[in-house]
């Protein structure tokens, strides 16, 4: 499998970028961070709208950055497409011209996406004479998609494309990002500080940490490391599971989703049975059994899980976190009481009571 | 009624803004976009022109236009012809004038735009030279506009430095408002009259129509 590596080392003021990364040219990569951490700054890196004066990236074969042999591939060169945090359309021009401007300036031999793909995949054609300024914010960023995909880049970077939109505007695009996914083969980089918006795009995921990649490595994997849990911020301390559509239950208003041979229950979906859908299990939802619960009980979801790891005490010294194998590697969340009361140790069969499962929509910002 | 002092008016600012538009874009846009610390000595350079008394600038530009000066010495050396007192030299000392003229509403322009349209049009496979013809330009159209009619207004309007540079030669270097200075002189009241208030009207027509044009443009930079 062909990889992106890069090695970038920038000063600044306030700041300093340095970073050691490689990860798989396929699928979606997210760099995630608090806001300051330094992810936008690598992200145009990768995209070459900045140099650091030592830096290297080589995206599959192709050397794009090497200072020691003073290789630097311009913007321009490079076949990138850019999606910025504000759309950046072009205010003298319409939609229909904005996303001609990068399609008019590759040889015509590269135009395997063409300008009716893509403006059925946005669903672009009622806006296509309009100026930018007559569009909503979630209709611009559309466009800005579009607009970068038409340049058919080999590689696609979104520098927070969806952080100026309300919740609403955002639920509107999610779907064509989950398209773009599905259906371009298109290796893509996104930088986000909402883990829930791309929860169900993620494939690798990148943390960023004051300026430094803290971590490297598939979403869950990345997760659900111990020693990352404090700085993947609260309402993201837990476990991604993939899981597919088995069944809905209409008459409870459930739908009983799978992964590996294990079952949970999540408020009914519109999905058909057999679709795939991402499921985020918070830690502070999941609590420890010692046995299978004898007398009745309302949790519906069970699993049986063993503990690979403990973690440390968190700063106000009350609560763990556990880290367990329920097919999947998960987080859970328990008091330092219960923890000695129930005498965990790692190795021992426990089992895993999900009180909640999170929706991408239903995850609050930090 | 003699036409050729406004006929070399005329000449004289539509050559002085098609040299300060030459100039004064990549100023201009060096000035918008550097981070460099020599930044702030060219812009209050640009700006002294607002500031000067004309006449001041004026007897600086006739020392250096000279047949002895930096500047007129060697182009009298080989040409044969002296800049003082010539129509080119009336074209470089409007320029220098008029220069702030130019190069402010650009530079405003410019910096309305900013970098991140470019960095759009970089990112969709524009070169440097490409995106600057069709981003930065066209959103820039209304600097232009500002640019072109201050830039013309202001050496129609000049006095002080073509007198001193230019002196008063009918055909060559007289140009409108020398000649109804000498018309107030001679007491002839009427081409007085006549040339100033077909300046004023024509003035006038210029700014109301600039105004007018540029409401229309759909271009806004906010």
């Amino acid at each position: 499998m062909s990889t992106i590596q890069s090695r970038f080392r920038i000063q600044y003021k306030q700041f300093e970028l340095d970073t050691q990364l490689e990860f798989p040219d396929e699928g979606v990569t997210v760099i995630f961070g608090r806001s300051g951490s330094g992810k936008t700054t690598l992200l145009r890196c990768l995209a070459g709208l900045e140099r650091s004066p030592t830096g290297y990236m080589k995206f599959g074969d192709h050397v794009w950055q090497d200072a020691t042999h003073n290789t630097f591939v311009p913007v321009h060169h490079r076949p990138i497409g850019m999606v910025f945090q504000e759309a950046r359309l072009f205010p003298h021009l319409t939609v229909r011209d904005n996303l001609n401007y990068g399609y008019r300036r590759i040889a015509p031999e590269h135009r395997k996406i063409t300008f009716d793909q893509v403006t059925d995949l946005m669903d672009l054609h009622p806006l296509l004479d309009r100026r930018p300024q007559k569009l909503s914010g979630g209709e611009q960023q559309r466009v800005a998609i579009g607009r970068a995909l038409l340049t058919n880049p080999q590689l696609l970077l979104m520098d927070e494309p969806l952080a100026n939109l309300d919740a609403q505007r955002k639920q509107d695009i999610l779907p064509f990002l989950t398209r773009l996914r599905q259906e371009m083969k298109l290796p893509i980089v996104y930088v986000t500080h909402s883990l829930s918006e791309v929860l169900q795009l993620v494939d690798t995921l990148v943390l960023m940490q004051e300026g430094k990649s803290v971590a490297t490595g598939p979403a869950n994997e990345v997760l659900s490391r111990l020693d990352l849990a404090g700085k993947t911020g609260p309402s993201s301390v837990g476990s991604v599971l993939t899981t597919t559509i088995a069944e809905h239950e209409a008459e409870f208003g459930l739908t009983r989703v799978q992964y590996r041979d294990q079952s949970l229950y999540i408020p009914e979906q519109p999905l058909a049975v057999g679709s795939s859908l991402r499921v985020h299990l918070l830690a502070q939802d999941i609590s420890i059994a010692l046995g299978k619960p004898v007398t009745p009980t309302s949790v519906l979801n069970t699993l049986p899980a063993t503990i690979l790891e403990i973690g440390p005490t968190d700063a106000q010294g009350s609560s763990v976190n556990l880290k367990l194998d329920v097919g999947e590697p998960i987080l859970a969340t328990i008091t330092r009481k219960s923890l000695a009361h129930l005498k965990l140790k790692p190795g021992m069969q426990v089992y895993a009571n999900v009180k909640a499962v999170k929706m991408v929509h239903e995850i609050e910002e930090y | 009624m003699d036409w050729q002092p406004i006929w070399i008016t005329l000449k004289l600012a539509a050559t002085t803004v098609g040299v300060l538009l030459l100039i004064g874009t990549p100023v201009a846009w060096w000035l918008a976009h550097t981070p460099s610390r020599a930044r702030v000595w060219v812009e209050a350079v640009v700006a002294l022109p607002l500031v000067l008394p004309p006449t001041v600038l004026g007897f600086y530009l006739l020392i250096a236009l000279g047949a002895n000066g930096v500047v007129g010495g060697p182009f009298q050396s080989i040409t044969g012809s002296s800049l003082a007192f010539s129509f080119t030299g009336l074209v470089i000392a409007s320029t220098l004038y008029s220069f702030p003229f130019v190069v402010q509403p650009l530079q405003g322009a410019f910096e309305a735009s900013g970098k991140t349209y470019l960095e759009a049009a970089w990112s969709l496979r524009a070169s440097k030279w490409d995106a600057f013809l069709s981003v930065a330009s066209p959103m820039a159209v209304r600097g232009y506009l500002t640019a072109i009619v201050l830039g013309f207004a202001h050496t129609l309007g000049e006095f002080g430095v073509v007198l001193m540079v230019g002196g008063n030669i009918p055909g060559k270097t007289k140009v409108m408002s020398i000649a109804i200075y000498d018309h107030v002189e001679a007491l002839e009241y009427s081409q007085a009259h006549l040339l100033s208030g077909g300046l004023l009207l024509f003035s006038f027509a210029v700014l109301l129509m600039v105004y007018a044009f540029n409401r229309r443009l759909p271009v806004h930079v906010s």
